[in-house]
């Protein structure tokens, strides 16, 4: 479903579903009030903004996908050892210089 | 009781500074690390339960058994004179005891609650962003230039690499980082590293709660390089390691790179020069010996409570 809002402009429900529909399967299209459930449900989580301004009202993509997947980089990339359980890594924070050495370790193994 | 509480004094201050200060300067973690692990765990369990036994133990020591200290003090609690043989000290003792193990308990929950919070954000994420898991390999992949692999953990697991590291790496490299991040969640390293988590927020002032964790990241990280080493060989393994390390992107990520760095800087060294070495298992023996030491270490406060429980 996201795909629909990392492309265009703001869109109101009803556009969202005829989107869906012309990309989806003949008569897997969704119902609006599915599109608008959705839509709402995303609306809390933070992904999509609704202008109220107008009737009906329009959503549109507060981040693009870009963005959140900067975003969401930063937090695991900078998730260091100690702070949470959450994630684990496969190679935590290296300095310049450490990254240096490595370099050096792995020119020697790639000639051999 | 006096001399119950003497011993499980003893034992956990052993198990507080002399023991874990040789286990994480010892070698032999590195050849075996699952059963250097479980003594961790031993360590853990057994520190904590001796220290609380001994207070518990020196608390209820005039009414003889920590039935008779409960029966005794707990009509009692909320108000009423001290009753016969208790001191100040004795009551201050069973306090602490109670707090500590509150304490360590609540700090686990909080823990365990903000870990799951994180990840259940991160599948969100994921979900939205991350491409359907690839069959060659069997992770998500995420658009992100900087090479970069990680596992999220819990009932629902993923694991995530990106652009940049299917650049970086080739087939086999790749395989090798994912198998490390598959160990890491089909072993279930997250609840192990949970519980040594929560017991260094609980106790930041505590220097060995701080190298017990180190210890225990270590160790975990070594395991999980231990599948894919038997899996795609040494080779791949290696160079990977090498390639993310010295890739050096995710630095210019780290808003406190000060400590963390050089900690994980002293991982990755020592995953790099064990995966050289290849270093020889424990012997059997050897390896009994030590699930039996801890055992032993969480078996005798256990027993020495219950000898004075009535």
């Amino acid at each position: 479903m996201e795909q629909l809002w990392m492309g265009d402009s703001a869109l109101t429900a009803n556009e969202v579903r005829d989107r869906l529909a012309s990309a989806s399967a003949p008569g897997r299209a969704p119902a609006t009030t599915t599109v608008l459930t959705v839509l709402s449900r995303l609306e809390r989580k933070g992904f999509v903004g609704r202008s109220r301004d107008t009737r009906p009202h329009r959503y549109s993509a507060l981040l693009s996908r870009a963005e959140h997947t900067a975003e969401l980089m930063h937090e695991v990339l900078s998730a260091s050892s100690d702070r949470d359980a959450a994630l684990a890594r496969f190679v935590g924070t290296v300095s310049a210089g450490e990254a240096n050495t490595l370099r050096r370790l792995l020119d020697d193994v790639v000639r051999h | 009781m006096i001399v119950a509480a003497v011993a499980l004094g003893a034992l956990a201050f052993a198990l507080a500074w002399p023991v874990p200060v040789a286990l994480s300067r010892a070698e032999w973690p590195a050849r075996s690390p699952a059963t250097a692990l479980v003594l961790w765990q031993g360590i853990a369990l057994g520190g904590g339960l001796s220290m609380i036994g001994a207070l518990l133990a020196f608390g209820a020591s005039p009414a003889g058994s920590l039935a008779g200290a409960a029966n005794a003090l707990l009509p009692m609690a909320a108000a009423g004179p001290i009753p016969e043989g208790f001191g100040v000290v004795h009551l201050a003792a069973l306090t602490l005891a109670v707090g500590l193990a509150v304490h360590l308990a609540l700090n686990l929950a909080t823990t365990a609650v903000r870990a799951e919070r994180a990840r259940r954000r991160q599948h969100r994420l994921i979900d939205l962003l991350a491409s359907p898991a690839s069959e060659s390999t069997g992770a998500r992949v995420l658009a992100h230039p900087v090479p970069a692999a990680y596992c999220v953990p819990g009932l629902r697991t993923a694991t995530v690499i990106t652009d940049g590291l299917v650049e970086l790496l080739d087939e086999a490299e790749l395989r090798a980082v994912v198998g490390h991040e598959r160990a890491h969640l089909d072993q279930l390293h997250h609840l192990v590293l949970l519980a040594f988590r929560a017991w260094h927020a609980a106790l930041p002032w505590f220097p060995i709660a701080n190298r017990a964790e180190r210890s225990v990241a270590m160790l975990t990280e070594m395991l999980a390089d231990d599948a894919p080493r038997r899996r795609v060989g040494v080779e791949p393994l290696r160079t990977a390691l090498l390639r993310v390390g010295s890739s050096g992107a995710s630095a210019a990520y780290d808003d406190s790179p000060t400590a963390s760095a050089a900690s994980d800087e002293r991982v990755l060294e020592r995953r790099l020069a064990r995966l050289e070495a290849d270093l020889h298992p424990l012997d059997p023996r050897a390896r009994s010996a030590t699930w039996l030491l801890a055992t032993a270490i969480v078996a005798v406060p256990v027993c020495v409570l219950a000898a004075i429980a009535a």
